[in-house]
């Protein structure tokens, strides 16, 4: 029964198209052609794209003009380096069936290791090293769907969203973040492709947490995807991707953009866990608008890449919101994550918590970015951040860039710091207990991450834990 | 069949400093030894270097355990081979259970050639331990969930040492226990656990001033240290000595010690630890 998620060739268009397929939205029966544009970015390539997904005009028109948008600004002048990133050298977009596999042979050594300690199995590891360009899988969650759609949860991928819900999406889409936000905003609203869309009711509240329907989903993998939340009054909802495994990437710049609406009442929690390849920009803008007496929760953790500025933000817009972000970055060798957290007071009786830990070793960088802003009006706010950073060696780095604007009297902002290296009585305290060097510093470092570990399902816990264990040994003998 | 430490003409240096200028010792399963001597005199640098703290350098002399010397093994390995410090002052790991830090350190000193990576003790089976050697310790269920020594009163992180020997049931066990400002309570927890705990399989050496804790675990063999060296080795009776006159005996009847001892003090040496 398994199919493959994106299927475009012709020979495969008859056999592999079926009702399932369809329902669930991650194939698209109007995709006949091969299709790859050619290398750059331009408005010839931008209007392909929409045709090729046949698009309404609206979003056609939206496309180009977040384009204008995307060629008029400047590259951020803080952040990371950025300098070799060249986006006329880019695909914009391609199917996953055309991208060029490797072969097992050329994974590396302790990507293989690292598969083996998390106990991925066979067939995912061979997508999550890109051996494989498509991922095969059975439909896990086939009659959580049925049970979501009669709730009226809609639970799809953003393109059929556009197609399927179009008047609920049009009145959502790019409200949270428009395009003229940021320069990579700007890009992924010139050339978003996937993602997932939900859509909770009323009063529907969802207690297990949605994840892509397979384990590991192209369309959430994908360089530009968007993703749309919208959790109605009194509604709840947690929602969950990404993987602690390594994940190769052909594509050297990820930009993906996540709106989300809560509106009065409702709680919305969004986790996710990244570990990309060594050659990957991961610049993400996500971003939700929290209502009156609402809940909105990011949990994020940034294992990987090259580089990653990822800054989850909430919009406090009604009294009684409440938001919370707990954030973890880890950066190894080569690697660097400009993370953190904005939240943005701006009605009063509102309050905000950042929980961020970061950790460096073997010459990684890990900063701490974050934004605690009062408006002006926004009275009787509280806001509390806490930031610790552990760097495990003298190769290290790690840095704090707290950002506080605050526009109003009678508020409470309290922002307390650390910064650590393994402590050496620790380490001999838990070796004198016959645990080894690497063991005692991984279960220092487990210790250190565990305010935001324990907000996560147990299978990524699991997986987190024996991640860091894997990479403390390592870095140690 | 019962394993011995002998510890050999032991020189220990913290920097440049010497602190041990030959110690000598022996300690054989189901003995119970007391160690006393005043402030400055080695006794917490003889217990550190057991455990293997790589501040103190061992410069001549040796330990053996069972014939083998142990003097370059790290503190890993020394707790495999079945040798425990209870500490005077244990660290806080935030964040990590004091169950999970249990699990793992019985797995590895029951099993000496585990390889990192390899399972851990079945959960099953090691709470089922836990819970009852807790019960019989009289320690309340819900700190196996608490951080370690998170927190933890003076008494209570003593509790977790207790534990923890209780689980592991070394072959040595050396409680560090020269704080002479202790709270009683937690002077009654450790002078009580090792009550129970102690037996023909553990060769313990208190390093202690208090009263108490001798009277709840007589020593079959009390020893005075003084400018880093043992000086005296007797009975139970020299402990009594000593708490009734203090070290005034021991200075008079050891004068060369004694003059190193002044020496050391007036010059102001980096303090022993």
């Amino acid at each position: 029964m398994s199919q493959a998620v994106l299927t475009d060739s012709l020979e495969n268009e008859k056999s592999d198209v079926s009702i399932g397929d369809y329902q669930y939205g991650f194939h698209d029966p109007e995709d006949k052609y091969q299709f790859k544009s050619r290398r750059g970015l331009d408005r010839e390539i931008v209007a392909q794209i929409s045709e090729m997904k046949n698009e309404p005009g609206w979003m056609r028109d939206f496309r180009l003009k977040s384009l204008e948008q995307f060629e008029s600004f400047p590259m951020p002048y803080w952040g990371g380096d950025m300098s070799e990133l060249n986006f006329q050298e880019m695909f914009y977009y391609v199917k996953a069936s055309d991208r060029q596999g490797k072969t097992w042979d050329e994974v590396p050594d302790d990507i293989r290791k690292t598969y083996d300690r998390l106990g991925i199995p066979e067939a995912e590891k061979k997508y999550l090293s890109g051996v494989k360009a498509q991922y095969e899988s059975e439909v896990i969650y086939g009659s959580l769907q049925e049970d979501l759609a009669k709730q009226g949860v809609l639970f799809t991928d953003t393109d059929s969203a556009l197609r399927d819900h179009p008047e609920i999406f049009r009145e959502h889409f790019a409200t949270v973040i428009p395009p003229n936000d940021n320069k990579f905003a700007a890009l992924n609203s010139a050339v978003w492709s996937g993602g997932s869309f939900i859509y909770v009711p009323k009063g529907v509240k969802i207690d297990f947490p949605l994840q892509a329907y397979f384990r590991i989903n192209t369309m959430n993998m994908g360089q530009f995807e968007r993703t749309l939340i919208i959790v109605d009054e009194g509604a709840s909802v947690h929602y969950v991707e990404g993987c602690t495994a390594p994940t190769y990437s052909s594509d050297s710049l990820h930009s993906a953009v996540v709106e989300i609406i809560v509106k009065r009442n409702a709680r919305c929690r969004y986790t996710t866990i990244q570990n990309w390849s060594n050659n990957v920009y991961n610049l993400v803008t996500k971003r939700a608008m929290a209502y009156g007496d609402s809940l909105m929760e990011w949990i994020d953790g940034n294992l990987g890449s090259k580089l990653t500025m990822k800054y989850p933000a909430i919009y406090l817009m009604e009294p009684g919101a409440r938001g919370e972000t707990l954030s973890i970055a880890f950066a190894g060798d080569g690697q660097h994550q400009d993370a953190g957290a904005k939240m943005v007071h701006c009605a009063p009786h509102t309050s905000s918590r950042i929980i961020s830990k970061s950790i460096s070793k073997n010459g990684g960088r890990s900063s701490y970015r974050g934004l605690v802003k009062v408006q002006k009006g926004a009275h009787d706010c509280k806001s509390n951040v806490v930031c610790d950073a552990l760097i495990l060696d003298p190769a290290s780095r790690s840095d704090t860039y707290p950002y506080i604007e605050i526009d109003e009297q009678d508020v409470a902002i309290e922002h307390e710091a650390s910064v650590s290296k393994i402590a050496e009585d620790q380490l001999l305290y838990l070796m004198s207990r016959g645990l080894t060097e690497a063991e005692a510093s991984a279960m220092i470092v487990t210790g250190f991450i565990e305010p935001l570990v324990k907000e996560l399902p147990m299978e990524y816990a699991v997986e987190m834990n024996r991640l860091i264990e894997l990479q403390m040994e390592g870095s140690v003998g | 069949m019962s394993a011995t430490l002998k510890i050999t003409d032991l020189h220990v240096n913290v920097g440049d400093t010497p602190i041990l200028k030959g110690v000598n010792l022996s300690i054989r399963q189901g003995e119970i030894h007391a160690l006393m001597g005043p402030n400055g005199s080695g006794k917490s640098t003889l217990a550190y270097t057991l455990a293997g703290h790589p501040k103190y350098e061992i410069t001549g002399g040796s330990i053996e355990l069972d014939g083998r010397d142990i003097g370059e093994l790290d503190p890993c390995e020394r707790a495999r081979l079945g040798m425990f410090l209870a500490f005077q002052y244990p660290v806080t790991i935030p964040g990590v259970k004091v169950a999970d830090f249990l699990r793992h350190a019985i797995t590895n000193v029951r099993n000496p050639d585990r390889k990192e990576g390899e399972d851990l003790m079945p959960m099953k089976e090691f709470r089922q331990e836990l819970r009852k050697t807790m019960t019989e310790l009289n320690i309340d269920q819900e700190f196996a969930r608490r951080y370690l020594n998170d927190g933890f009163s003076g008494g209570e992180k003593k509790r977790m040492e207790i534990l923890q020997l209780a689980m592991l049931k070394p072959k040595f066990a050396f409680l560090d226990e020269t704080d002479s400002g202790l709270d009683s309570d937690a002077v009654r927890v450790v002078s009580e656990g090792l009550a129970k705990l102690s037996g023909p399989q553990m060769g313990v050496l208190i390093i202690t001033h208090h009263r108490k804790l001798l009277e709840y675990n007589i020593p079959q063999f009390t020893h005075v240290m003084l400018a880093g060296r043992i000086v005296e080795t007797g009975d139970a009776k020299l402990a009594q000595e000593l708490y009734s006159n203090g070290y005034a005996g021991v200075r008079e009847r050891h004068p060369l010690e004694a003059q190193e001892e002044q020496a050391a003090q007036q010059s102001k040496t980096p303090a022993t630890v």
